[in-house]
């Protein structure tokens, strides 16, 4: 088994202000042309996981355990400007809204261009030219005209394209993918993950993907982590979340699962909802919403138990349900 | 881009047109008759007579109107009474000293202004945020008269480095021009840097919780190059809004300012035809202030076109 490229280690992260938990005792590996689907809820904290991997945390937030590697080095202990430089060189991201996401005054070519020009050292001639060549390859048809377009001269599908084409230009060797379909048209949807899945394969990248969509899960990603309300549920081969789901939770998800031709929309048929940030339950976070909880459930939050081979479920039913 | 410029011309057309009326009959608002409001008490009714000839208020309203209009289309803006020259030479002459006095106090406010803005956006919530923040509010406080007088004691009266008042042009000495220009400058620039600091500021941190700073972010582009190419250029529209506001701000500033450092700009003009009546100085002065309002607009809207180019398709 090959050296995971990303190590994340019992993190915690809490808002500044109240040092409430957001996210609690997350960990996770990653390995290179590895793509790992994070799946859960609104609000189960899938993009705050993806900013602290960054060292993009708003301050209203903050790291307070754990740690994060990255080819083997610890980026906690780095420097805001050392963790800075990382970003556009080892990793980059996709964030899930291509509408706000752009720079709304500055040409898209040159959004690209920058991160060539300042990140890779080219001159401006040969930047223009790997943005065209990168623009081809993310299939944006007319590449040197568009290139001068400005954001909102492009469709949403466009601007996701251009995101892409950013988090491209810098080489990385792990993406993060935040839901970069969830705002598009359902035909978009499935050209932009393929586009995805493509570039993931072509360059090797590790790629880790957040959706709230189990059909994505299903088509692109090796492995999938189940987030509830901050806390890991599951981790499991892809495969195996489908066949032989452990936590109670995954099992809600698959069955509140719309068809695969259906349309792909939050999933809200869960009865109960998600516990708020600052009031979460004493014990399983799930418990008040689960149907088979007992006891012990409400005492404690349950740790991972392994049920298969890379397979594991934070249940203490695990065995039985199983 | 075209039609949003035809568009702002006809707006400011219509206003030039109101402001026409309005200066035309300015005249009609003074109590009793213009012209022996001039003239002394003691004036004999003929004086009075040759004057009202003289301005055109003899003749039928009418013919006052048209004379009027095709007067001002021709750019005349007719006859100073105290002057006897005409009202469009005497602006113009004084036009370069206004608006250097203008243009610099801009150029300062501007660009100390802007950049403290930056400064404390950058550093929100910091002690140095904080600090430049109070300054501005203190700037924002202080009378530009009153600011001006105390220059005054302080640079010419005591320390002796810098002239009481009056004015060089930098046709006669570069440097005399300079010295004559730099105290009323100031006194003018201050209230505008606390005011555009503060805009800078606001706008700037608006941009700056953005999506797509943290894209920029995620690039692993420096502080300062986010700041200077992400940050700066879309808060540009706020920041010329208040320019803008800020050019007319200072040209009505001058007229005060003109009078404690006695510089013969036009605001000296307008004060002076205020004082003694000089109806057509006023008349003409107030078209041409609306002018220059005007084309400030102008300006400042086209400016918003080639920062932002959504604007261009409004
Ligand atoms: N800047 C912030 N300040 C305060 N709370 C925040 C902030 N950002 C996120 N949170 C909280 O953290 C929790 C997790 O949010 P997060 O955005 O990670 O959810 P998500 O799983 O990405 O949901 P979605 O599917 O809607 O994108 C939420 O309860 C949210 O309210
Ligand atoms: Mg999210």
């Amino acid at each position: 088994m090959p050296a995971p490229l990303l190590r994340v280690d019992g993190l915690e992260v809490a808002l500044a202000s109240t040092g409430a938990t957001i996210i609690e005792e997350v960990s996770l590996s990653l390995e290179p042309g590895e793509t790992l689907g994070v799946v859960g809820e609104s609000g189960s904290g899938k993009s705050v996981l993806a900013l602290t991997v960054m060292g993009l945390l708003p301050r209203a937030l903050a790291r307070t355990r754990g740690n994060i590697q990255l080819g083997g080095d610890e980026l906690t202990t780095l420097s805001p400007d050392a963790w800075r430089d990382r970003r556009g060189r080892d990793m980059a991201m996709i964030f899930q809204e291509p509408m706000t996401a752009l720079n709304p005054v500055m040409r898209v070519g040159h959004q690209v261009e920058e991160v060539l020009m300042n990140r890779r050292g080219m001159s401006a001639g040969d930047a223009r030219r790997r943005a065209t060549a990168l623009f081809e390859r993310v299939e944006i048809p007319e590449p040197a005209r568009r290139l001068a377009a400005f954001p909102h001269e492009l469709s949403g599908g466009m601007r996701q394209r251009v995101m892409i084409t950013i988090a491209l230009a810098a080489e990385p060797r792990l993406l993060i993918a935040d839901e970069p379909t969830t705002a598009l048209d359902v035909t978009i949807q499935a050209q932009i993950l393929d586009l995805l899945r493509d570039l993931q394969k072509e360059r090797g990248l590790a790629l880790l993907l957040i959706t709230h969509d189990l059909g994505v899960i299903a088509e692109i990603t090796d492995r999938v982590l189940v987030l509830y309300a901050g806390r890991v549920a599951e981790v499991a081969p892809a495969r195996l979340i489908f066949d032989a789901p452990a936590h109670p939770y995954t099992r809600a998800l698959l069955a509140s699962r719309p068809a695969l031709t259906g349309p792909r929309d939050r999933l809200v048929s869960i009865e109960g909802a998600v516990p708020s940030v600052g009031a979460m339950p004493p014990g399983c976070r799930f418990a008040p919403r689960c149907s088979f909880a007992i006891g012990p459930c409400m005492t404690a939050p349950p740790a991972l138990i392994a049920c298969a081979e890379r397979h594991a479920a934070a249940c203490v039913r695990v065995g039985e349900l199983g | 881009m075209l039609g949003f410029l035809t568009r702002r011309l006809a707006g400011a057309f219509l206003v030039l047109l109101l402001v026409s009326v309005l200066s035309f009959g300015i005249i009609w608002l003074v109590p009793g008759d213009p012209a022996a409001v001039f003239l002394d008490a003691g004036a004999t009714p003929d004086q009075v007579e040759r004057l009202r000839r003289e301005l055109g208020l003899d003749k039928p309203l009418a013919m006052q109107v048209v004379e009027w209009y095709s007067r001002i289309l021709k750019g005349d803006l007719g006859r100073s009474i105290l002057l006897s020259r005409g009202v469009t030479e005497a602006i113009i002459e004084r036009l370069p000293v206004t608006l250097s006095l203008a243009g610099i106090s801009l150029v300062l406010s501007v660009v100390a202004g802007v950049a403290a803005g930056m400064v404390a956006a950058t550093k929100h919530g910091q002690p140095v945020d904080q600090a430049v923040m109070a300054g501005a509010l203190f700037g924002l406080s202080i009378p530009e008269f009153w600011l001006g007088l105390v220059l005054i004691v302080v640079f010419a009266v005591q320390l002796g480095v810098l002239p009481t008042g009056g004015f060089v042009p930098p046709t006669e000495s570069i440097t005399g021009w300079i010295r004559s220009i730099t105290l009323p400058a100031i006194a003018l620039a201050v209230v505008h840097m606390g005011f555009i600091a503060r805009m800078t500021r606001a706008a700037l941190l608006e941009v700056l919780s953005q999506d797509f700073i943290r894209t920029a972010d995620s690039k692993g582009l420096t502080r300062l190059h986010i700041l200077l190419r992400h940050g700066l250029p879309n808060a540009l529209i706020p920041i010329l809004t208040v320019t803008g506001i800020v050019a007319g701000s200072l040209l009505g500033g001058t007229v005060i300012i003109e009078q404690v450092f006695s510089i013969p700009g036009v605001g000296r003009l307008i004060i002076g035809a205020i004082l003694s009546r000089d109806f057509p100085v006023i008349q003409g002065g107030l078209l041409f202030v609306a002018l220059v309002y005007l084309t400030i607009n102008l300006l400042v809207d086209i400016c918003y076109a080639i920062v932002d180019p959504r604007v261009r398709l409004e």
